[in-house]
């Protein structure tokens, strides 16, 4: 049974897909060089229109109407870029125990990962056991799939105090339901979204061909399962994966703010609004620290891909 | 075979980054509250209506200082969120009492939440509209044809109110939608923006004046206050649950207990603002030191001198919030409530029996004498 794997493999060996198949190995690493060069210079970039619209931009923004479009250049509205590194560097308050502003965004982008991490996990294990039910039978799919659907619609200020209400009515022995796991449920809703959707898609992938040979060699349902779709789904699986972990950052930090948790990003945002006007550096450091917490996390996920490498075959996006 | 052992090896190594990053997470910033509980105190959960800051010092003081535990109470504080309804939190069951404000929790009751005001302890609205003087905006009379800021949310009543008295209709100003900093008063768009005299006001007095190089000061700007204007509605105070006091002796005497001992936070509070001001910061409040310290000294002017002992809910008080929120439309023609609140809205059964057994105590319930400290506000607050 080990044909299709090894027809599979010369395939996989390339980093990026069918176009670098015959490639050897390390112009994929310079590929990957050349792709972080391009990324630094787009930040680069965009510090740049930023500095160049401050300082030559209309004093009151981009008018069209009454409609404002583009920003006031403002010392509020726009602070410099290195005000807002220079803030960074600063106690978060005069008072004497104050941390440094970037020790605090740090401890608070972590706590937030840490409870991205925990919703992701979950997310992608209740994503991938549908997909799987829903694979494995007609009926599940045509049951399940709508609801899926329809789950995402549900907006989350809606769903926030409903799941910290029901959670806090949550006990048993020792275990005793916390705020914390309230905010990582809300970012695992939002996680599993693109799994179970992309992992079917990506289960379903294989040539119909492959599959009428598995039924050829009379394999059964989980052999099939191991050898020919999960390896087949991965292309689907690994842009899945990156959506789902920016969704349970973004969910992480929205419910955090939702339901008021202490010690996350989201909390520090709101905490830090309210200095826009007289400290403009400051709600800037958490922003990037939200930023940090995606790129942590969609870099988690390239790991992953690391990992699965020679089952990319080709990436589809979801 | 080959394949099935590198399968195996992939799933192992995810489970062990996975399992990295959970051990990362076991540990969680809701520090304990309250102290530990020997077996004899109740516990009992309060819902605030926002994050920790000094607007709630008095409640932190009781914690800290003890004086819930001495009543036998094993108080945790939930902070509240954007998305917590301190009331609902409290009809549901998932708290023991709540601070909300009077006019929202009112729209609550007429929904079917059955909880009870038992103590009001912010006898004053500390929510005004702020302007530069300039503007010349010093009445809500001359707020007609201005740029005028509100939160909304429950939070713009008051405001009607105070325009509906002046006979000003809602189309002769320009309603603009106030974000949750001074921004948008600071850069020009709104001229009268709205302010709570413990917050966003400070948040306009640690800025900078670009015209004078100095921190704008309190006669740079017009005030409209609503307790002046007649139009003050009830803000801060406790609720309970009104099914569970009647069914419950337990939760009526735990009841007295509580407020008793939130008053002693608050009187604490209010004499010793720095401390307080330390307390709120030391359960979690990221607010600047200076800042921190002005909320203190403003909440207790919402409080001290009391005109009838801290918490007592003045009837013709409440008859005026009620008022204005059946008869206050907003911008859509809708009013808070449509029919008068049920009877068990608010009592002041249980705060009597706290102020009696406070004075037996010999504490001064009114601060009569009590003078607010001067605070200085730095830039940022810090």
């Amino acid at each position: 049974m080990s044909t299709t794997s090894e027809q599979a493999a010369p395939l996989t060996r390339g980093a990026l897909g069918v176009a670098k198949q015959h490639q050897p190995r390390r112009s994929g690493v310079r590929t990957r060089l050349r792709g972080g060069l391009f990324g630094l210079a787009g930040l680069v970039l965009l510090a740049l229109i930023w500095e160049l619209y401050k300082t030559f931009g209309p004093v009151d923004g981009v008018v069209i109407g009454t409609l404002t479009v583009l920003p006031r250049t403002s010392d509020l509205a726009m602070p410099h870029l290195w005000v807002m590194f220079e803030r960074v560097l600063e106690p978060v308050t005069g008072a004497a125990s104050a941390l440094p502003l970037w020790a605090a965004v740090l401890a608070g982008s972590l706590f937030t990962l840490g409870i991205a991490a925990v919703g992701w996990l979950v997310g992608v294990t209740v994503g991938l056991a549908l997909a799987l039910l829903m694979q494995r039978f007609r009926l599940a799919e045509s049951a399940i799939l709508p609801w899926i659907i329809l789950s995402q619609t549900v907006p989350l200020i809606a769903i926030a105090p409903l799941v910290r209400r029901w959670g806090a009515q949550i006990q048993f022995g020792e275990f005793s339901w916390e705020s914390w796991m309230s905010v990582a449920l809300i970012a695992s809703y939002l996680a599993f979204f693109p799994v179970s959707v992309g992992a079917l898609r990506g289960l379903a992938s294989p040539d119909t061909n492959h599959v009428d040979l598995m039924h050829c060699y009379s394999v059964g349902w989980w052999k099939t399962l191991w050898r020919l779709r999960l390896p087949a789904s991965v292309g689907y699986l690994l842009p899945a994966l990156r959506l789902a972990a920016v969704s349970a950052v973004v969910g992480s930090v929205v419910a955090e703010v939702s339901i008021g948790l202490r010690g996350g990003i989201g909390r520090l945002i709101v905490e830090y609004a309210g200095a826009a006007g007289n400290d403009p550096g400051k709600p800037w450091a958490p922003i990037f620290g939200s930023i940090l917490v995606g790129l942590v996390a969609a870099g988690f996920v390239g790991l992953i891909g690391l990992f699965l490498r020679r089952f990319r075959r080709e990436e589809v996006s979801a | 075979m080959k394949q099935r052992i590198k399968w195996f090896g992939t799933l192992g190594s995810l489970a062990a980054v996975g399992a990295l990053v959970l051990s990362g997470c076991s540990s969680d910033g809701n520090a304990p509250t309250s102290s530990d509980a020997s077996g004899a105190l109740t516990p009992m959960t309060l819902q605030l209506q926002w994050f920790a800051q000094a607007q709630f010092a008095g409640y932190y003081a009781a914690v800290d200082q003890g004086y819930y535990e001495d009543e036998g109470l094993d108080v945790t504080i939930d902070e509240g969120g954007a998305d917590i309804v301190p009331q609902d939190v409290l009809a549901a069951g998932d708290a023991d009492y709540a601070i909300s404000w009077v006019p929202k929790v009112l729209g609550s009751i007429e929904q079917g939440a059955n909880i009870t005001n038992v103590a009001q302890i912010f006898e004053r609205s500390a929510t005004t509209q702020i302007s530069l003087k300039d503007k010349n905006i010093r009445t809500a009379s001359d707020l007609v044809g201005k740029n005028v800021g509100s939160w909304g949310y429950g939070n713009e009543w008051e405001l009607f109110a105070g325009m509906q008295k002046s006979g000003v209709e809602l189309g002769d100003i320009n309603l603009i939608q106030q974000a949750f900093d001074m921004t948008g008063f600071l850069a020009g768009d709104i001229d009268a923006a709205q302010a709570m005299t413990y917050n966003e006001y400070a948040q306009v007095l640690e800025t900078v004046n670009p015209d004078t190089g100095e921190l704008f000061q309190p006669d740079e700007l017009n005030v409209i206050d609503w307790n002046e204007e007649g139009t003050a509605m009830l803000q801060d105070s406790i609720w309970a649950n009104a099914d569970k006091l009647q069914s419950d002796a337990d939760y009526a005497d735990n009841t007295v207990k509580f407020i008793k001992a939130s008053i002693k936070g608050w009187i604490y509070a209010a004499n010793n603002p720095a401390e307080a001001a330390g307390i709120v910061t030391a359960a979690g409040s990221t607010l600047g030191e200076s800042h921190q310290l002005w909320m203190t000294n403003e909440v207790s002017k919402l409080i001290f001198p009391s005109s009838n002992g801290v918490g007592m809910i003045d009837e013709s008080a409440w008859s005026n919030t009620v008022d204005i929120a059946m008869n206050t439309k907003n911008e859509t023609g809708a009013t808070i409530i449509t029919t008068e609140p049920p009877v068990t809205a608010y009592t002041n059964e249980y705060v009597t029996k706290a102020l009696d057994e406070l004075k037996a105590e010999g504490v001064d319930v009114l601060g009569t004498d009590w003078k607010p400290t001067e605070v200085t506000l730095n830039e940022g607050g810090n």
